[in-house]
């Protein structure tokens, strides 16, 4: 191989732009034709040098050469060493290590690599300004250095501090011949030597006799890298080649100048050189230098027989006889000289120990042959079969079970949308499919679960397409879902509804709505009917009190009170003709004139005196109502007394005998319920704290009791003994009004949250009935005196009469039986009626409503 | 004082519950397979009648299982296999990592086996507990029986599947348990009666298996279930032959056995068929006798007459409905979907054939001149045999819902078909639409509008005369009275109409006496009735209020849900209503266009 890129290189040679000789070159050319030998080569270097030096005064090149040249070389070069000290009288630090000793020794093995150098070596002659690669110690160089400045132009460069060296050099000649110093850093292993260089110096002093010199020196071989490899032409270093496409040049010399490509010459060049020249179809272009090769007649003969898929060494012999070592035949005479050894006629031992293994695993069934291993699956495939598992049908065998075992239930069974041809009613219209795509996010609240859909025919039934996810759906529930054992009603909802005592049985009662009183301009607040039954009062919003008549539904009388009145009461005691009207702030005693004429006088001349007293009115009491004999205008409308109070009067009630009159003014706080004596004109205050915001008060029809409703409880008190005697719950927000039964053991309680708590004085102090009849606020109650009779009234505008029949036998609950609900007036700001009374004495009821009208029903 | 050593929820209800985690913790159990010895078992989570309590206190929702049935689980012998399949997983996983291939095939040779036989007898005690619970193993196995082989769902599983539900059509069949059919837009919905219990199934349309997204449907649980059903379906199948004195694995005449070899699916369903057609071999090798009559003594267990003769009716339209195509030769054409029909019409004793060149196991030939239907899904046919009727198939549904042979004139080859009803409605409950074309069924004098009663109805019509629509409107009105409680208004109003007009009467004949006579007549106070009833209706609305406060929410959904089905039904009558008159102006337009044609 080293023979024939020597050759191409040395060829190339001639076109790179160099300070060389042209002599030299041909020197070179004619070289490569004599042979490969290293001395020869050594030699031509040498005589390259001295031509170089002819020309160029003094110049000293050193040119390296390897160690690993044949021994003659070495021989030479120590042979020469001295002379090239002596002629030279160089200073240089080269060192020097013969290991020819060596050498001798590998010689043989060696031989192709040492071509290979050979090659490199030939680079190195062929390109004349190659730098010098010698790679020696730092203090080589320095010595270098010495050794120029103070004489000659022997120079040999360091590869490692090229940079120093290529400042030197154009400071220098530039006809100083580079010695190339190829080494293998290989080669250097394989001797098992650590550094070996050689350099070859040439003296160009010496003209008649070239002498080459060939130095060789123990370098450290990491300075040696594998610059052997690298084209010391061109330095562009190990790159693809195609970078330099587009350039003229292909890359640059030691000296930094570019090279250029060279020319490619036109066609007519090429078809001249194909004519012309006879090596043109070896002429191979090296890419690294844009040279033409000559390839060599070994390459050619390696290239063929590559080609012709034969192994490319021509010397090896395919076709050697073969040696049978080991045949079958069984030769008679043993190949080994000895007999066969005792253990080999014995069975061995561990084997049988492996079979018996098997064998025992065989008999245990641990393995099974393949025909068993059919046989089992078989047997397995059978085993799989079904036998009778339930003896009989409805026997149960004893054993553990689920422990109070819920069976699921069924699946709903389908309904006639489920068909594939549903009635017609069934199929989704508009409407109902826009619900379903409405519910698209919470299915679980379609009434179906699936869009029915009608098909001509059975063919053209499609496949569910949700039907694998409605039977996962049916197995989670079957073992994820909680279950438990729920009762089912069966029952009517009829049957929830008390079975009470038809009305028609409970009668009389009023039905009809049989008169309306008309004469109010605004709503009606309060009314009270006088104790024999013939006259009702009433007053409301439009601050005027007004008599009806009952039989005849006529205003018999009005009187202007002057402020709202929100309450009227008629005096119970029928000795004197007497109402109570509270207007804003002023409780005011009218007597209507109304009725027999000799009670009406008598009641004036009863009121003209005012008694008089020596008490001292409390300061408390004095502050909260003072007492007034009305006079003028007011005396002749009726007005009689005038009691002034401190803050709105919202109810004023008669105790049953008439002569006590309890006021109440919510805002009083600790003074809102007042009791005034008519008989005295006089007024006292029963509560000196405040239990909360009192709503309405009563006296207990027959004995000495007050009842004080505050916003959620109503408290009785014994104004004898002066004490609470019980606290009635009432559990509802806020009370707005109350009645009593005329027996005295019964309260009914109006809410504002439409109930309306019926207590039971003797049962206990929670409600005994809670009525939810209105669908809003309460805001009448009232029993009648004589007939088992309640009313309510509340803001729907309904009137609800009920049966409320109280035993006399304490065992027997009251009976409470609603019987009609009347529903005539009309709604005003939201309210509806206002105040309900019975007649005292027939079964009629009154209601008074925002509608400015007061209603009779019989 | 306080009592030692007793502690909240130590007994009662917080000690009788076990959240999932403690169960797992007690059994050692990993979730998957806690959940999959669920599903064998039969085991559920339990709702607590009080959840704080059961929960400790806590009153998170919470997976509650009884503690009774945690320790039953206890004591199952099939933990240990699962622990078992533990190991081998293990020991698999180890021997493919380290490529012991020879290891692996042993392993796999022999890999642990579920056996289930005890669970079906523990989960059943009888034979009627089984059937009782068959509905949805006989639902999902027939939906197995469809699938490929996926994930999950072994070959093996799907042709277990297929073969059981097969055996088990053929024990219907053969003790002609079937009763009712549905083709729903889901399947076709059977409901048999075996022992007693009535089963019922679906069987998907064909085509039902698609592929399902992982968190929509878990193939895995559903092949636990199934893993157990078919153990429970081959015991029941077993029984049933044994009682039906068959052979149990039943021989099918079909060719080859097909239940090792991967055949073509199509083959397989076309023979599935085929099997259904051919009567099984019983073990006595007589004709199975004819059912012998039933006594039909009654004995006074019941104390009421009337429900027995009811049930006595009852059991003669079953015996009718045994027999209800025997002797008819049918013939499925081929657009019709066999299987459900092959199976209802040899349940009902008819014989059923095919085309030969497509299928095996047909019978008979089309050109058979004892054919006497032929069952059809197309609008025409070119070639017909005068001798049979060329029927949809839906006859053949209808026909054994109601119990009898409908006439075919309805259900002629392309004709539009009447509306298929669902047999399962529950006529007993109350408040419940019943189609006209039902009550047609339920009773014969109710004729149902069709399409030639319209003809001539429209004629009459033409003569200006509104007669028929009216005629219609009351039977409408008839049908709703005779519907035990329906709305009340709809009810009231004819009433009122009538005393209305009765008023109107007597006044024209007061003004007449009045100006005859001067002496006025006493009259008779009459009541009105409508009056009356709005009385009465206030004093319910009053008494309403007084129910207690215990039964007030109840009262009021129960009401709720009265009322929301009064208007159910009340919507399906209009949109019936509106159907009707829409259908009959289109049949009138179409008329007139025709007379327009006829005439030029």
């Amino acid at each position: 191989m080293g023979a024939p890129k020597k050759a191409g290189k040395r060829k190339q040679d001639p076109i790179i732009p160099n300070k060389s000789n042209k002599e030299e070159e041909r020197v070179e050319n004619v070289e490569e034709l004599e042979d490969d030998d290293d001395l020869d080569e050594n030699s031509d270097l040498g005589s390259e040098d001295f031509l170089a030096t002819d020309q160029l005064d003094e110049d000293d090149d050193s040119t390296d050469d390897e160690v690993e040249g044949n021994n003659d070389v070495v021989d030479s070069d120590t042979e020469n060493d001295p002379i090239v000290f002596g002629s030279d009288n160089d200073d240089e630090e080269l060192e020097f290590e013969s290991d020819s000793e060596e050498y001798e020794k590998d010689d043989d093995s060696v031989n192709e690599e040492e071509e290979d150098e050979e090659d490199s070596e030939a680079e190195s002659d062929g390109s004349v300004n190659s730098k010098d690669k010698f790679s020696s110690e730092s203090g080589n160089e320095q010595s270098e250095e010495e050794v120029r400045q103070p004489k000659t132009n022997n120079k040999s460069l360091v590869k490692s501090n090229k940079e120093s060296n290529g400042s030197n050099k154009p400071a220098r000649n530039v006809n100083k011949k580079v010695v190339k110093l190829s080494d293998h850093s290989e080669k250097n292993l394989d001797y098992g030597v650590k550094q070996n260089k050689s350099s070859i110096v040439n003296s160009g002093r010496n003209t008649s006799d070239p002498a080459v010199e060939k130095l060789t020196s123990n370098v450290d071989e990491y300075e040696q890298d594998s610059s052997d490899e690298e084209d010391i032409r061109n330095t562009i270093g190990n790159i693809p080649l195609q970078w330099y496409n587009e350039y003229p040049h292909i890359g640059y010399d030691w000296d930094g100048k570019k090279i250029l490509k060279p020319e490619k010459g036109d066609q007519l060049d090429n078809f001249l050189k194909r004519m012309e020249d006879p090596d043109f179809w070896r002429t191979v272009k090296d890419p690294m230098t844009g040279q033409d090769v000559v390839l060599s007649e070994a390459d050619i003969e390696l290239i063929t027989r590559i080609q012709k898929q034969k192994i490319p060494d021509a010397q090896f012999d395919e076709y050697t006889p073969w040696v049978e070592w080991f045949t079958s035949e069984v030769m008679k005479t043993p190949l080994r000289k000895f007999p066969e050894h005792k253990r080999s006629f014995l069975p061995s031992k561990s084997e049988a120990k492996k079979v018996s293994k098997l064998v025992h695993a065989l008999k245990m069934g641990w393995i099974k042959s393949t025909v068993e291993m059919e046989k089992e699956k078989q047997k397995n495939k059978e085993n799989k079969d079904f036998y009778m598992l339930w003896q009989s049908d409805d026997q149960a065998e004893e054993m553990r079970r689920i422990h109070k075992h819920i069976p699921a239930p069924k699946r709903h069974l389908p309904g006639h949308a489920e068909s594939y041809n549903p009635p017609p009613e069934y199929l989704f219209d508009k409407k109902e499919m826009k619900e379903w795509n409405k519910l698209k996010s919470t299915p679980w609240k379609r009434k179906l679960h699936f869009i029915p859909q009608k098909f001509n025919s059975l063919r053209e039934v499609p496949a569910y397409s949700r039907y694998i996810k409605e039977r996962f759906q049916r197995c989670l529930d079957l073992y994820l879902c909680p279950r438990a054992l729920k009762m089912r009603l069966t029952i009517d909802p009829a049957s929830l509804v008390p079975q009470l005592p038809s009305p028609q049985d409970l009668q009389p009662f009023p039905t009809t709505m049989s008169m309306v009183f008309k004469g109010h301009t605004d709503m009606i607040r309060s009314f009270t009917a006088e104790a024999k039954g013939q006259y009702i009062a009433s007053g409301g919003d439009d601050m005027t009190l007004k008599i009806w008549e009952i039989a005849t539904g006529r205003c018999v009388k009005t009187v202007p009170c002057g402020g709202i009145i929100r309450s009227v009461a008629w005096c119970p005691n029928q000795a004197i003709s007497l109402i109570a009207v509270a207007a804003d702030q002023k409780v005011l005693l009218i007597n209507p004139g109304v009725g027999d004429h000799l009670i009406t006088s008598k009641t004036d001349q009863l009121l003209e005196i005012i008694p008089q007293s020596d008490v001292i009115v409390n300061e408390r009491v004095r502050t909260a109502v003072q007492w007034e004999q009305a006079e003028g205008e007011n005396w002749r409308n009726g007005i009689r007394v005038i009691l002034n109070h401190f803050k709105v009067v919202k109810q004023v009630t008669w105790h049953a005998r008439g002569d006590y009159l309890a006021t109440v003014m919510p805002d009083g706080q600790n003074r809102s319920v007042l009791i005034n004596q008519l008989s005295k004109r006089r007024s006292q205050l029963p509560f000196s704290k405040s239990k909360g915001l009192v709503q309405c008060v009563l006296f207990h029809p027959i004995r000495p009791f007050l009842f004080v409703a505050t916003q959620r409880n109503v408290r009785i008190y014994d104004l004898v003994k002066q004490e609470m005697v019980k606290k009635l719950l009432s559990n509802s927000m806020w009370i707005s009004t109350m009645a009593i039964h005329p027996g005295g053991d019964n309260i009914l309680v109006g809410t504002y949250d439409r109930k309306m708590l019926w207590f039971d004085l003797d049962l206990s102090t929670k409600p005994y009935q809670t009525l939810r009849l209105h669908g809003t606020a309460v805001r009448g109650v009232a029993f009648h005196k004589r007939y088992p009779l309640f009313a309510s009234g509340a803001d729907d505008k309904g009137l609800i009469v009920s049966h409320g029949m109280v035993y006399n036998d304490l065992l027997q609950n009251p009976l409470i039986v609603p019987l009609k609900r009347l529903c005539n007036h009309e709604t005003y700001n939201d309210f509806g009626i206002l105040d309900v009374m019975f007649h005292p004495i027939q079964p009629w009821l009154f209601s008074a409503g925002a509608d400015a009208t007061i209603r009779l029903y019989t | 004082m306080v009592v030692i050593g007793k502690k909240k929820y130590q007994s009662g209800e917080g000690a009788q519950f076990l959240s999932r985690r403690s169960a797992l913790k007690k059994l050692q159990l990993s979730l998957k397979d806690f959940r999959k010895l669920c599903i064998l078992k039969g085991i559920y989570p339990r709702e607590p009648r009080n959840r704080k309590r059961a929960q400790h206190g806590d009153t998170s929702i919470k997976t509650l299982y009884h503690k009774k049935d945690i320790q039953f689980l206890m004591h199952e012998p099939i933990i240990w296999k699962f622990r078992e399949f533990k190991i081998f997983n293990r020991k698999v996983g180890r021997a493919k990592a380290m490529k012991e291939f020879g290891a692996l095939r042993r392993y796999l040779n022999n890999h642990p086996q579920l056996k289930l036989d005890h669970i079906v007898k523990e989960r059943y005690p009888t034979f009627i507990d089984a059937l009782r619970d068959l509905d949805d193993c006989l639902t999902l196995c027939f939906l197995f029986s469809t699938f490929p082989s996926i994930a999950h769902v072994p070959r093996e599983h799907s042709l277990l599947c297929r073969r059981l539900t097969v055996e088990f059509l053929h024990a219907v069949i053969a003790a002609k348990a079937l009763r009712k059919v549905f083709v729903s837009i889901k399947g076709f919905y059977y409901q048999a009666e075996i022992k007693g219990q009535t089963i019922t199934w679906i069987v998907p349309h064909h085509f039902s298996f698609e592929p399902q997204s992982k968190n929509e449907v878990d193939f895995k649980v559903m092949s636990t279930f199934v893993e157990f059903y078919v153990v429970m379906l081959g015991f029941v199948n077993f029984k049933l032959y044994h009682d039906l004195n068959m052979f149990y694995p039943p021989k099918f005449n079909s060719p080859g056995s097909t239940d090792t070899k991967l055949v073509d699916e199509e083959v397989y369903v076309s023979e599935r068929i085929a099997a259904l057609n051919s009567p099984l071999s019983s073990v006595n090798n007589a004709t199975p006798a004819p059912e012998e009559e039933l006594d039909t003594d009654q004995f006074p267990t019941e104390a009421d007459p009337s429900q027995l003769e009811l049930s006595r009716i009852e059991v003669e339209k079953v015996k009718k409905l045994k027999t209800l195509f025997k002797g008819l030769k049918f013939f499925v054409n081929r657009e019709v979907p066999r299987e459900p029909l092959v199976f209802v019409l040899r349940c009902f004793g008819g014989e059923v054939s095919w085309d030969k060149m497509l299928f095996v196991g047909s019978t008979f030939d089309e050109s058979n001149e004892s054919i006497t239907h032929q069952i059809v899904d197309r609008p025409s046919m070119t070639k017909q045999y005068i001798s049979r009727y060329y029927i949809q198939p839906q006859w053949v549904f209808d026909s054994v819902n109601a119990r009898q042979l409908l006439p075919v004139e309805n259900y002629l080859m392309g004709s539009v078909l009447p509306p298929h009803l669902s047999p399962f409605t529950d006529m007993l409950r109350d408040q419940t639409y019943i189609p006209p074309e039902q009550r047609a069924l339920l009773d014969p004098e109710f004729k149902v509008k069709t399409a030639k009663d319209d003809s001539e109805e429209s004629e009459a019509e033409e003569e200006g005369d509104d007669q028929p629509e009216i005629e219609q409107a009351e039977t409408i009105l008839e049908g709703e009275s005779a519907e035990a409680t329906e709305n009340d208004i709809s009810e009231e109003e004819p009433e009122i109409t009538v005393t209305k007009t009765n008023d109107s009467e007597s006044e024209q004949e007061r003004l007449k006496k009045k100006k005859g006579m001067v002496v006025q007549q006493g009259q008779l106070t009459r009541e009105n009735p409508w009056e009356k009833n709005r009385i009465e209706k206030q004093e319910y609305r009053l008494r309403e209020k007084m129910i207690k406060k215990k039964h007030r929410n109840l009262y009021k959904s129960m009401m709720q849900g009265k009322e929301d089905r009064a208007k159910e039904i009340w919507l399906l009558r209009k949109k019936r209503r509106i159907h009707d008159s829409t259908e009959k102006e289109k049949r009138k337009q179409m008329r007139k266009e025709g007379k327009i044609k006829n005439t030029a």
